[in-house]
Parts: C-alpha cells; structure tokens; sequence
C-alpha cells in the first residue's frame, strides 16, 4: 500500500489540545466510515454484518466522547471543514473503503476492525515516541495502551464467530455475468 | 498540512448530506466521492441551498438525491446540457455536474467536448471506474482494450478514451485527476474547481469493486502530480499525455473568461433580418 499521502503528510501535534484535537478527529472518521458501512449492509440486506459495524461505530464514538470529556470541552473541537491529513489517504483507524463485500460474514468485518485498532495503536506508539512534549507523550501512550486493550477484545471476539469457508463470495444470483 | 487555526465550519460535510441512503456496492468509490463532495461544500462553505447538483444516469449519478442541495437526475448523458442551462439561467447558483464515464463521455461525450468549449463556470466530477456498472459491466470509453470478459472477449481493443486531454483541447478552464480513496484530497480538488472560475473538469478515480474488483489495486498505484498546475495549456497537455493515468492533483488552471463573455455591442440585430423579408 501506498502509506504517502498525495496530499501531504499530517502535521505532527505541538501540545496536548492538538494532539487531542487530532485523536478526536480520529475517532470520529472512524464513525462516519462504519456508519457508512453499516448503511451499505443494510441496503444489501446484510444484516448481521451490518449490525457488527454498527456496533463498532458506537465504539469508537464512545471514545470521541471520552475525549471529549477527558478535555473538558462541551462542543467538539474545530477541526478543518475538509477534513484532517493524514500521512496515509485516511485516519490509522478509518477501514478502507473498498475493504467491504456485500456477503461479508462477521469475520471479515472483525478482521477488518482489528486492522484498524492494530494501526490506530501504531499511530499512537509513533507518535509517543517522536514527540518531545511530555503531556502529549503521556496521552498518546495512555490511547496506545487503550488501542492495544482493543486489539485485544476484537481478538477474542473473533474466535467466537465462525470462520468463513472458502466459498462466503458465492451468490447463487449474482451481480456480474461477465464472467 | 493540518490548519487547526482555520475558524470553526458554520457548516460541516454532514450538513450537505440528506438522509438517504446510498445504494451502491459496498466498497465502492463512490461513497467517498460523496463525502469529498460534502466536504468541498463545507470547504466553500455555500448554503445548499445555493448549490445545485445535476446529474444523467448511472451508479454515480444517483448523487444528488444524496446531497441536501437542489438535485437533478436528468436524462442519460445530457447532465452537462442541463447543467449549462441551470447556470446560465441562474448564474447565482453553484453548479455541479456529476456522473461516470459511460455517461459522460459516450452518451455524453458531445456535450463533454462543447461544455469545455463554452466555459460555463461550473464544476464537472466524473467517477471514472472504467466500466458501466449499472448495466453489469460492459466496457465504457475509458476501459482497457485489453480488458478481457464474456461481453467483450480479448478486450475490445479499442483505444481507450483520454478525457483529460479532451477537455483541455476542448477549453475546459481547469483539469484535474483525483482518487477516490483519498476523500480529504479530493475535496480540496473539488473545492478548488467550484472556485475556479469557468468550466473545472475533475476525473476521480473512483473503483467498482464488483465489475472490476482489481481496480482496488488503483490505491497502490496512484500518486502526487510532481508538479504543480500550470496555466499553460500545451505544457500541461504534454505531461497529461505522457502520464501513467495515475498523477493526482490539479494539472491545468487556465484564464479563460468564463461563459458568457463581456457583452458587446452587436453590429446587427434580428429586426434587420426581418426587414429583409417585408414584401
């Protein structure tokens, strides 16, 4: 993969607000991509994966508002009307978009949330390790420890939902004839 | 680079979003593209109801339902002529025009060529997959000729279509190249055509996921434009033809006085025409 943004490296947090600015902006992504995804599931009438994103989005926003609290801000924080960059094309934790199938089986979705939550805690490892401001150093290593805790959970999660077999991508009624 | 000083959005990306719901593919381009999309608005910061997004027919024309601005889904391929005509009437709103390859450049194609010819200042987005999903994935203009299937066996071998080129010996004031996979570039690439003035072509890379499933590998393949825009055209046309079809950015923002020019005095007018056929 491709990790250099076209666009331009994000810009490495200088305090604790706008490291905390940035994890926010993080999770929220993160929310928008599996509401996203558990809307595309549910017009697909694939409803168990469906519900497992949206699942994971209330997750993730219940860290956004952790942080939220964390900070003690009572709206969340300005961040720019086009989005944040990124050094990838999107946040460590946001699943790519064409990451999905319409017969995905819960698996594939935890496989995909434990990729995110593995990069998310990589982000924050970097950036602990980089950074020379202690209080960010201390709140990025606090979320890399909270990360880990996740890769955990969505590890274990995945041992109790079956594993697909090789044919979950047969459709008895395909989309495609072309081949 | 990250501007944290930039004040907070009186309107943000969900502001420009309806309530309903997508029905492509899961994993496919468009979802971001509608996101960039929202989040150019934001960039711009217009109220939607100042904004219109017009469309033709096609997987990726089913956007404006998608958007809380005025919607037109028109007629296949004529998205840009009603585009044109919205503008002209209403130079007051912000035009979109959006659509896929398909669309734009075969059923559309002519108006493709004559909506860069007369630099309406509107904006033109194109998810181009390289296949017409909709229809179950027949080759479009921009697909490989060697892009083998049952519809087309061996690959139609037919040269593919080179919409960036067109546009820019058509007229169009400002092309682009944009990637899907990259929703917060694109916007700033969509932000950027809404306020050039004139007619702004961006191409957006955009994979079906179902019809052409190695298109994900797009993602590994695109890049940053080396350098950046240049308002002259044949320059510009030399790199855009001598580039892999992946460079990202803003490759031309020309100076055309967009559509309609300065009026001028006319040297006749139709009531002479009609003199000339009084008895």
């Amino acid at each position: 993969m491709n990790t250099t943004s076209p666009q331009g490296a994000a810009q490495a947090p200088r305090t604790l607000e706008e490291f905390m600015v940035q994890a926010y902006a993080m999770e929220r992504e993160a929310v928008e991509r599996y509401t996203e995804f558990a809307d595309a599931m549910e017009m697909h009438n694939n409803r168990e994966v469906a519900a497992l994103f949206r699942t994971m989005a209330g997750y993730e926003a219940k860290h956004a508002t952790q942080i939220m609290t964390e900070m003690g801000w009572k709206t969340p924080p300005a961040s720019p009307p086009g989005g944040f960059r990124w050094d990838g094309f999107e946040a460590p934790e946001t699943v790519p978009i064409e990451s999905v199938h319409y017969l995905m089986q819960p698996w594939h979705a935890l496989q995909l949330a434990l990729a995110a939550e593995q990069r998310a805690e990589a982000f924050f490892k970097a950036l602990a390790d980089a950074t020379t401001d202690e209080a960010v150093r201390r709140a990025a290593r606090e979320l890399q420890a909270e990360e880990a805790e996740h890769v955990e959970l969505v590890t274990a999660w995945m041992a109790r939902v079956p594993t697909p077999d090789g044919n979950w991508q047969d459709d008895p009624d395909p989309p495609r004839y072309t081949d | 680079m990250n501007d944290l000083a930039t004040p907070i959005a009186v309107r943000t990306a969900a502001d420009y979003k309806s309530g309903y719901k997508p029905i492509w593919c899961p994993g496919c381009g468009d979802f971001t593209v509608l996101g960039a999309i929202t989040k150019a608005l934001a960039i711009v910061q217009l109220p939607p109801h100042e904004v219109a997004v017009v469309s033709g027919i096609g997987c990726s024309s089913r956007i404006p339902a998608y958007t809380t601005c005025y919607g037109f889904h028109g007629v296949h391929g004529r998205a840009l002529a009603a585009g044109t005509g919205l503008k002209v009437a209403r130079p007051d709103l912000t035009v979109l025009v959006t659509g896929g390859d398909g669309d734009g450049y075969s059923i559309g194609g002519n108006h493709f060529m004559h909506a860069c010819r007369r630099n309406v200042d509107m904006t033109y987005i194109v998810m181009d997959n390289h296949v017409y999903g909709m229809t179950k994935g027949q080759a479009s203009p921009t697909t490989e000729p060697d892009w083998d299937n049952k519809l087309s066996p061996g690959g139609t071998g037919v040269r593919s279509f080179h919409p960036l080129v067109i546009a820019l010996a058509a007229g169009a004031n400002f092309v682009a190249r944009a990637f899907s996979g990259d929703p917060n570039g694109t916007a700033d690439i969509i932000a950027q055509g809404i306020r050039h003035p004139g007619f702004s072509f961006i191409e957006i890379l955009s994979p079906c996921v179902t019809f052409r499933p190695e298109q994900r590998d797009w993602k590994q393949q695109v890049h940053a434009a080396s350098v950046g825009p240049t308002d002259d055209a044949a320059r510009a046309a030399r790199r855009i033809m001598s580039d892999d079809g992946f460079n990202l950015g803003v490759l031309y923002a020309g100076q055309r006085t967009p559509y309609p020019a300065g009026a001028r005095e006319p040297t006749c007018n139709p009531s002479s025409l009609t003199a000339e056929f009084e008895l």
